[in-house]
Formats: structure tokens, sequence, C-alpha cells
């Protein structure tokens, strides 16, 4: 028997790339099914023309997490009201991948890889942006933060998402690295710090704002409450 | 009907006045006499926009959201929108919408008709390659257009997008360069060819900006979802400009965020390269107009990203577009100076 609840934990491991938030607490799950070694989930996105490779890869991604817990043997996942949910549902079905599914589109490139990299740069200089923020409010001066080792950042759950997205690009956790890298794993020198953080904050304000902005479409497009509250 | 109104109609508050130029508005037909499956999804997904950034008393329903008529447009854009002047910006969507979502040929009915209250854009679609070409050059000779709205998401037979650096686009630029249409919107959309790249990345902007120095690119919704990319360009780029449609209703329901995406804006590009929109019939502008005019940034990121004076306020609503369209603004509005600000140097080598 499969346990519902280790296959929302795989779940909740898939994030919208975009948003960089896990599909679980977007609420972008709006069923899930456990049989005897099967699980069918359905996907919903805030409108029906979000961009169709993030659909795809939210699709995908979910699928291959289906797949990794025990028991499972098959994952249907299906995307509801969405102007390319066809071809999205008819490609997962069929294992077509990402140039297969969308085969009646004039060019769609090899493959996703490229897009997905955009994203987890973007996602990591935002994440590392969020916790210098924060230590920069406890008293760190900008020197302290350049000249700091991975080691020295006092743990947090902030802490903890910056090494996980670090880890995704490849760069060095380990404990003696330095902390302030940019997202080809260059140390950004001192006085460049804080240069460095007042464009970081771009993106992550673009990321959040971009969130806000899913969150509340896809409430008001279901009648469910917001979940969001501002936060500073 | 010149101007008579003018003295009296010009939105005041706390004794500052303020000339509203609404530099995108729709006249969209998206009832279901209208649309394929696609269109019903696109208007639906308007739809949401609307539902989940209004005040509750603004909210229409969906069959009206679809097809409004000339007496609300006119209603609620000057009659109690304060609006003095709003552009048109053409979104034709022919494989969405069979007879078009908001065709040039559409917004010119009322823009003939209240000619001192609309500015009338078109558009271009590359993909029409030579002919297409021919056929921009004659409707600007009927239209006598300064700028185009252009959607890169647009969807024409197998393709699903394009990029303002493919070889016609371009082509077409030479074209607005030669007949002095000055002003380039850009509006990118979740599509794109092809289709593994980012649809929302206005890198592309960047390429024609700095080829075609002598045309405006206005970036609508502050390039959002990538405002990191846009602001990235703008500080590069000096004929690059901030459209804030989509922006804007962040004011009532997202403020915190709203304070932070224009603070960015003033410090990267500055405060005479963004301009103030509705995207009507999605937002209204009564709404937006009244609660932009008394916003203030948060207190406690006023370190950060300063404060918005009256004047900042004035170029924002008006001032700015005014200039691009080179409409009159009546005597009684201060005009500040160009800053010439923006630009900070250190910005990194390239986006992310």
């Amino acid at each position: 028997m499969i346990a519902e609840a280790s296959v929302l934990d795989a779940l909740s491991g898939v994030r919208d790339p975009e948003l960089d938030e896990p599909i679980t607490d977007l609420k972008f799950i709006s069923d899930l099914r456990v049989g005897d070694g099967a699980v069918d989930v359905r996907l919903r996105l805030p409108t029906p023309f979000c961009a169709p490779n993030f659909a795809y890869l939210m699709a995908h991604d979910a699928r291959e997490a289906l797949l990794s817990v025990p028991g499972v043997r098959e994952a249907r996942v299906v995307l509801d009201d969405h102007h390319t949910a066809d071809e999205i549902n008819a490609g997962m079905a069929g294992g077509l991948g990402f140039e297969g599914t969308f085969s009646s589109f004039e060019e769609t490139g090899e493959d996703l890889d490229g897009l997905r990299a955009i994203f987890r740069r973007k996602a990591f200089i935002s994440r590392q942006e969020r916790l210098c923020r924060a230590l920069l409010a406890d008293g760190y001066s900008p020197a302290e933060l350049a000249g700091m080792r991975l080691e020295d950042v006092p743990s947090s759950e902030a802490k903890e998402k910056y090494l996980s997205r670090r880890e995704e690009l490849g760069l060095d956790i380990s404990a003696d690295a330095s902390f302030v890298v940019d997202p080809d794993g260059r140390k950004i020198p001192e006085e460049a710090v804080m240069q460095h953080l007042r464009f970081a904050r771009v993106t992550r304000l673009s990321i959040e704002a971009n969130a806000g902005f899913c969150r509340g479409v896809l409430a008001a497009r279901h009648g469910i409450k917001d979940p969001e509250e501002e936060t500073a | 009907m010149v101007r008579k109104k003018e003295e009296s109609a010009l939105y005041e508050k706390d004794g500052e006045k303020y000339f509203v130029v609404d530099g995108h508005v729709h006249f969209w037909n998206a009832g279901p006499d209208n649309y394929n499956k696609y269109g019903k999804m696109f208007i639906d997904c308007f739809y949401g926009y609307h539902s989940a950034l209004s005040p509750e008393e603004y909210l229409w329903d969906e069959e009206k959201f679809g097809k409004y008529s000339e007496e609300d447009i006119m209603h609620d854009l000057f009659e109690i929108g304060y609006v003095d002047k709003a552009i048109f910006q053409p979104t034709y969507l022919l494989d969405f919408f069979p007879n078009g979502f908001n065709t040039t040929a559409q917004d010119a009915v009322l823009a003939e008709k209240y000619p001192d209250k609309f500015i009338l854009n078109s558009s271009f679609e590359p993909r029409m390659g030579e002919q297409g070409l021919a056929d921009f050059e004659k409707k600007h000779e009927k239209y006598g257009f300064k700028g185009v709205k252009l959607y890169t998401a647009e969807w024409h037979e197998d393709s699903k997008g394009w990029k303002l650096n493919d070889y016609w686009a371009k082509r077409y630029l030479e074209k607005c360069q030669e007949l002095g249409v000055k002003n380039i919107h850009v509006h990118k959309g979740p599509t794109i060819r092809p289709l593994n790249m980012d649809a929302f990345d206005v890198n592309d902007v960047d390429h024609v900006a700095s080829e075609f120095t002598d045309l405006n690119f206005i970036v609508e919704h502050v390039g959002l979802p990538r405002l990191e990319d846009f602001c990235w360009i703008g500080v590069q780029e000096p004929n690059v400009y901030g459209g804030l449609a989509v922006a804007m209703p962040f004011v009532y329901s997202r403020p915190r965020y709203f304070a932070q995406i224009i603070g960015e804006l003033l410090y990267w590009l500055d405060e005479d390269r963004i301009l103030f929109a509705s995207d009507y019939a999605i937002w209204q502008p009564k709404w937006l107009v009244e609660m932009f005019v008394d916003f203030q940034i948060p207190e406690d990121i006023q370190g950060e990203y300063g404060t918005l004076t009256p004047d900042i306020k004035r170029k924002i609503l008006g001032l700015n577009a005014a200039k691009l369209y080179d409409i009159e603004v009546p005597s009684e509005v201060p005009q500040e100076e160009p800053v010439m600000a923006g630009g900070e140097p250190g910005y990194p080598e390239r986006p992310l």
C-alpha cells in the first residue's frame, strides 16, 4: 500500500521553477488519488495562459517525483484548464518528452535544461539576497558578509534553502566555501557586495511579486482564500 | 468640443494638479461571437487578473468584461476616470479571435469620433513578410499613428511567437523609422519561438534598442515577471521606457510590492522613463489614479527608496507620455525638468 503522506512529501519537492516555491504550497494540486500501485494527480495553474514550458516542467517533475515513491508503478499526471493541456497530457501519458509533446509547435528547441538553469540561477541569487538581508538586519556589516564562509552563517531555514539552491547549481557547499558568490561560484569582492545585493534585490522582488500575483489570480479563479499575507 | 473642459477637468488633490495620459487602453471584442477555444481561455485569463486585483466595487461580470460598450469606455476613462488622453494599443490575436481582439480598425472608430480624447496606435506582424510591410505602410498612410504595440507571444499559423531581433522584425522597425513611428510598445507573453526559451525575457529589446537609437521602446508591464532583466537593460539603453500596465493595480492589493517596484524603477531607470497605464478594461483608471496620487513609499523602506513627490507622480501619470507623443499639456500643470538620473555603475556584466 502506498502511503499518501509519502506521495505528498514527494510532490512537495517539486517547485514552480519561476516562483521557486513547492507546487503543494502554491495549491497547484487540485486532486490526488492513491490506488494500488498507481497515483493520479491533477494539476491546475493560475491561468490557462501560464507559460507552456513551465507547465510542462511541473507536470514532468511531478510525474518523476511520484515514480520515485516506493510502491508506485504507475503515475498519471493530468493538467487541467490550460491552453496546452491536450499536448501536455498526451505527452505525459505517452512519455513523449518535451519536443514530442510540442511537436505541433513551429520550433521547440531540444530540451529545457537551459531554461531550468536560468531559473536556478535566479532562485539562488534571490535566496542569497534574503539571507544577506536578514544578516545585515542582525548587525553584520557588508565587509563581514564578504569575508564569511558558509560555516560562519548561523543556522536558519533561510540558510537551508539557500544551500539547497546553491547545491542545485553545482556550487561548492563545503563549510569553508565563501558565502557571497555569484551564480558561477565566483567570490564577490568586499567593495562590490552592496552593489551585488542591490541588483540581487530586484531579482528577489521580481520572483516574490510574481508569486503574489499568481497566488492572487489562482485564488480568485477558484474561489479559495489567498493564503499570502503581506510580509516585509 | 475643443478642449473647453480642460481648465476644470484636471485631476486635483491637495492643491496639486495632474494631467493624466493613460498609456494602454483597449476596446476589445471578446464575446462568444468572436472567440475560439483559445480566445475563450485568453479572456478568462484577463478576467482572472481583473477579479484578483480590482477593488470589489469595480468588479464586472464576465459577460460585460467580454464586450463592453462605447458608453462604458467613455464614462470610465473620461467622465469619472480623470484621463485626459488615452492611447489605444491594438492587440490582434487573430488566431484566437476571428475578427481580432482589439484591432487598429476597431479602435479607430472611437479614435475618429473623439479625436481630442484618444491617440491611436497600431501594430505590425513580422511573419507577414514583404506583403505585410506594404500593408503596414498603407495602414500608416490611413491612420497616421506614432506608435505600435507589439505582442511577441502572438500566434500565427504554426508559429507561437517571435523576437524583436528576428530578421523580419528588424525590417519592420526600419520601416517604423522611415515613417516616423517612433514609439514601440513591447508586450511579452507566455509563448515564443523556440519554446524552450524564457518567453518573458526582454533581452531582444536590448538588441534593438541599441540598434534603433532614435526609436523609443516602451516595455509594457515594466518587464514583469522579469523586472530584474528589464531594469538591467533600462540602465544601459536610454531609449527604453517602462509602462506600468499590470504593475499599477498592486497599489491596492499589494502596496508594499508596489512601493518596491516603483522604488527599483526610480533607482535603475529614473522618473522620466516610467509611464502610467490602466490596461483598461482589465482595470479602471479612476481608482488607480486616486490611489497612486495618495500613495507613499512606506516609512520603513524610505531609506532605501526615497519618497514619491507630486512632481514625480505628475511625470509618471502623464508628462512622460506627453513628451513621447507630443501631447500639449495645459499650462496650469507644473512641469519639472528631466532629471537624467538612473543608471548606477556596478551592475552585473549581464543579467542572470
